[in-house]
């Protein structure tokens, strides 16, 4: 089953996420910022990121520009949770290389249904 | 999927809270003249995470509050609008409203709408005031999220009525980088087949010679159709991620069909723009049951509201939560690896006495003292659990200082020192409103006005620090302010007004006469404010912290500042305690309190008429308790005080001598009660149950000594403990 790296700064928001993808059988990991992130997925090939966009230390918009330099990331699915629904924001996760975003509030169906569609 | 939400409710109250805190103290350090961008980010990221999870788990009166803040603070962050000290006082009125709301929605209790609908109301006119871009912000903010869900439901209800095609034809060309943002195509096709019939042909022209070929780079084109009752929405869903990487064009595709009736459009959860407009909180309970079902089988809608707790055990589970604490795992982890040494001791233990002999008495010898050795640590590791930082105390003053100094007009930096140090819960509870009411002094009364500190030579603005630290079985919390001191002479004179003392103030030590201001009844604001309250205060206070087991000593100096020290045993459930022998009893005496014990013979006390029998210790005189007489406890076997034992206790600085039979041996005690399981009994602070089962009482060290320099030694009789009681508070 896909792995997948799960970023968010909120610990409620990651017990979610994390919840509902084990729940589906996906095998999840969790970071707690950009940083902690970079340094798991350069440990582990993830199949996906889902990342909050933001979080201190390290944004989400960074966290996926600097993945996307990384040749081991260059083509995998990298998900933006984002409270922002504003065009300006999306355009600035894409142009960072996001993938595609969920719009906070979402619940665990949606998620699932997301990651399905980026994971086949 | 059915996923219960309720069971993240937990840790989301506890992250809001925390966020509200961290967003406070950051609103309290915003300087209006200097914005710190990362200050400003961090309080937009607390608002944000709260609005995010509130959402999520279903509190939309909370999300639909928070986001007016942060679209407020997100105006500040871009610097499009000023930070005013007006915006700061509103926001942290807003910060106090959320936590009420949701210590409220914690509680499972009913908002009090009307306070949110203020708060709500002061950011929106806080908004609408100042830029143009604001008003329009607000105006998004105002408009009825109900008026955003019809709009979004309408195109849906609309396609499948009036739509006479029966599909639609893609023209799909993505940029050569597409690939390079994760998205793929394929996938894209497979979620257009899932839609309906659908054929798709791929243009190929555009690929270059394998030798110039790059497979990083997208350089195929595609032409699909889909047949089917599809709403245009929907295949716009599916290529909203690649918007702007690729050319795009979506007409529609009509076909020869027989008009079938309208199917209705699966129940799919929206993926792309979901509500980003937080629903109206009425709908919260009772849309779900009636009125969602029929809606719901049509209508892609996020349903925040169904995991909403509706039975008792959720009710009950969130009234459990309500008295939590937070522990740090590595402390868990020690304990749970003691239970483990225990289990091994005692299986080791058990298998001595499988076959018992009298030559395995050693290994059992052994094995009791080392199950005693990894108990005493049990306990230790457990007396840590309830062990927190005071910072849980300490983080309610910033915005505490920042009220008042605003409100006196005074200049006031605040220090915290040692917020890590850890404390038990109990004990933490306990002293936070003691601390307040110090802090409240020092900055009323401690603290000049601008104006007079620079005209004493001291800086503008005055700095109180706090610290906690721990000195032996203690934790010492130290409140220091910089400002005017105590001033000797004024608190004589006032005492001496007040008929608190006699007309000899003069013969009192200093130490003796800053300690008047912990009399009933004394107070030296000249006026009184609502700020220090009426004088009723610091007797209170010290009442409070000795009730703790603590102590309380202030060292000040005219002109230069005043330094507060209250000294905390670290937990109140257990202490270290000497157990004395009187008759047949046996007492507990707290082993802090104990200075030393001494043998003694009958011509060493000295009896004075009317007073207490005093022993000379050194160079002073002490006096001297007979605990049989004082507790009436039938005549000891030993009476004679030549052999019995004198323990000199000591009470901040006052010393006496408790005249016991014997000195049993040190132990550690668990506090009971008295008052709860019986009353209050003068002279004595608890009971404790000893090893054999019987029944302990702990001396009350402050109220003995106390006793014993006003009153002649003699036994305490019931009535007389009620008409007395005001001296043992």
């Amino acid at each position: 089953m896909a792995s997948i790296l799960a970023v968010d700064d909120s610990a409620s928001m990651r017990k979610m996420v994390t919840f509902t993808l084990k729940g589906a059988g996906y095998d999840v990991e969790e970071a707690v910022d950009g940083v902690d992130a970079l340094v798991k997925a350069q440990a582990k090939q993830f199949d996906c990121i889902v990342t909050d966009v933001n979080m201190p230390n390290k944004d989400g918009i960074t966290l996926i520009r600097d993945l996307r330099a990384l040749p081991d990331y260059k083509f995998i699915p990298m998900l933006m949770l984002t409270t922002e629904s504003s065009a300006e924001k999306k355009q600035e996760g894409k142009a960072a290389g996001a993938t595609g975003w969920i719009v906070k509030p979402f619940d665990p169906d949606q998620l699932l249904k997301t990651l399905k569609k980026v994971l086949g | 999927m059915a996923i219960d939400m309720s069971q993240f409710h937990q840790v989301f109250f506890e992250e809001c809270f925390e966020g509200l805190e961290a967003m406070e103290s950051g609103l309290l350090n915003l300087d209006t003249g200097d914005i710190d961008a990362e200050v400003i980010n961090t309080i937009f990221r607390g608002a944000h995470s709260i609005k995010g999870g509130s959402g999520t788990f279903g509190f939309n009166s909370v999300a639909d509050f928070t986001h007016v803040m942060e679209t407020l603070l997100d105006e500040m962050r871009d610097g499009r609008r000023k930070v005013t000290q007006p915006a700061i006082d509103v926001l942290l009125g807003s910060v106090d409203c959320l936590r009420t709301m949701l210590a409220s929605i914690q509680a499972e209790e009913t908002v009090d709408s009307a306070t949110v609908e203020k708060y709500k109301m002061a950011l929106e006119t806080e908004l609408s005031g100042a830029s143009g871009e604001s008003a329009t912000a607000a105006a998004v903010v105002a408009s009825p999220p109900a008026k955003a869900e019809a709009d979004k439901h309408l195109p849906v209800a609309t396609e499948v009525m009036e739509s006479v095609e029966r599909g639609w034809k893609i023209a799909f060309c993505p940029h050569l980088d597409l690939l390079k943002t994760g998205n793929d195509p394929v996938r894209m096709f497979r979620e257009l087949a899932e839609l309906g019939d659908y054929r798709v042909s791929v243009n190929t022209r555009d690929i270059p010679a394998f030798a110039k070929l790059d497979p990083e780079e997208c350089n195929m084109s595609w032409a699909l159709e889909v047949e089917g009752e599809i709403p245009l929405d929907e295949i716009q869903e599916i290529f909203n991620w690649v918007e702007g990487d690729c050319e795009l064009d979506i007409e529609a595709l009509v076909v020869k069909v027989p008009k079938a009736a309208p199917v209705p459009v699966e129940n799919e959860a929206e993926l792309i723009p979901v509500a980003a407009s937080p629903q109206p909180e009425t709908e919260l309970p009772k849309a779900a049951p009636e009125t969602l079902p029929a809606l719901a089988a049509s209508v892609p809608q996020p349903k925040p509201d169904s995991p909403q707790p509706d039975n008792d055990a959720a009710k009950a589970a969130a009234m459990k939560a309500a008295s939590t604490i937070r522990v740090d795992t590595t402390k868990i982890d020690t304990l749970i690896n003691m239970m483990g040494e225990v289990v091994i001791t005692q299986s080791m233990l058990s298998l001595i006495t499988e076959n018992f002999s009298m030559d395995k008495l050693p290994q059992l010898e052994r094995g009791l003292s080392q199950l005693e050795r990894h108990i005493r640590d049990m306990q230790q590791s457990v007396m840590n659990i309830r062990m927190v930082p005071i910072s849980f105390v300490f983080s309610r003053f910033p915005r505490l200082v920042h009220d008042i100094s605003t409100k006196l007009g005074k200049k006031i930096d605040l220090k915290l020192v040692g917020e890590s140090t850890e404390v038990d819960k109990a004990v933490v509870e306990l002293i936070s409103d003691p601390i307040v009411h110090l802090i409240r002094n020092s900055l009323d009364h401690g603290i000049e006005m601008p104006a007079d500190r620079v005209a004493a030579g001291k800086p503008e603005s005055g700095t109180i620090e706090l610290n906690a630290y721990h000195r032996g079985g203690h934790i010492v919390i130290e409140i220091t302010d910089d400002g005017r001191g105590l001033d000797r002479k004024k608190l004589i004179t006032k005492a001496f007004e007040k008929g608190l003392i006699d007309e000899n103030g003069s013969a009192l030590t200093d130490k003796q006469a800053f300690e008047l201001i912990f009399l009933p009844g004394f107070s030296t604001a000249e006026s009184i404010t609502d700020i220090s309250g009426r004088g009723v205060g610091m007797d209170v206070v010290r009442r409070n912290i000795q009730s703790l087991g603590g102590n309380i000593e202030i060292i000040s100096d005219l002109g230069k500042g005043t330094t507060i020290s209250i000294h905390l045993p670290l937990t109140l459930a257990i202490i270290d305690g000497q157990s004395v022998a009187v008759g047949d009893e046996i007492y507990i005496v707290p082993l802090v309190s104990i200075k030393e014990s001494i043998n003694i013979t009958e011509n060493m006390l000295n009896k004075i008429a009317g007073k207490n029998e005093t022993y000379r210790l050194r160079d002073q005189y002490i006096p001297v308790l007979r605990m049989h007489e004082l507790f009436d406890v039938p005549p000891g076997r030993k009476t004679n005080p030549g052999e019995g034992v004198i323990v000199v206790v000591e009470r901040q600085g006052v010393l006496c001598g408790l005249f016991v039979d014997e000195l049993l041996g040190p132990q550690q005690v668990v506090v009971k009660s008295l008052e709860t399981n019986y009353r209050r009994v003068r002279g004595v602070s608890g009971a404790t149950i000893l090893g054999d089962g019987s029944v302990a009482l702990i001396l009350d060290i402050p109220g003995l000594v106390r006793l014993s320099n006003r009153v002649p030694s003699h036994p305490l009789k019931p009535q007389e403990s009620r008409h007395d009681a005001r001296i043992y508070h």
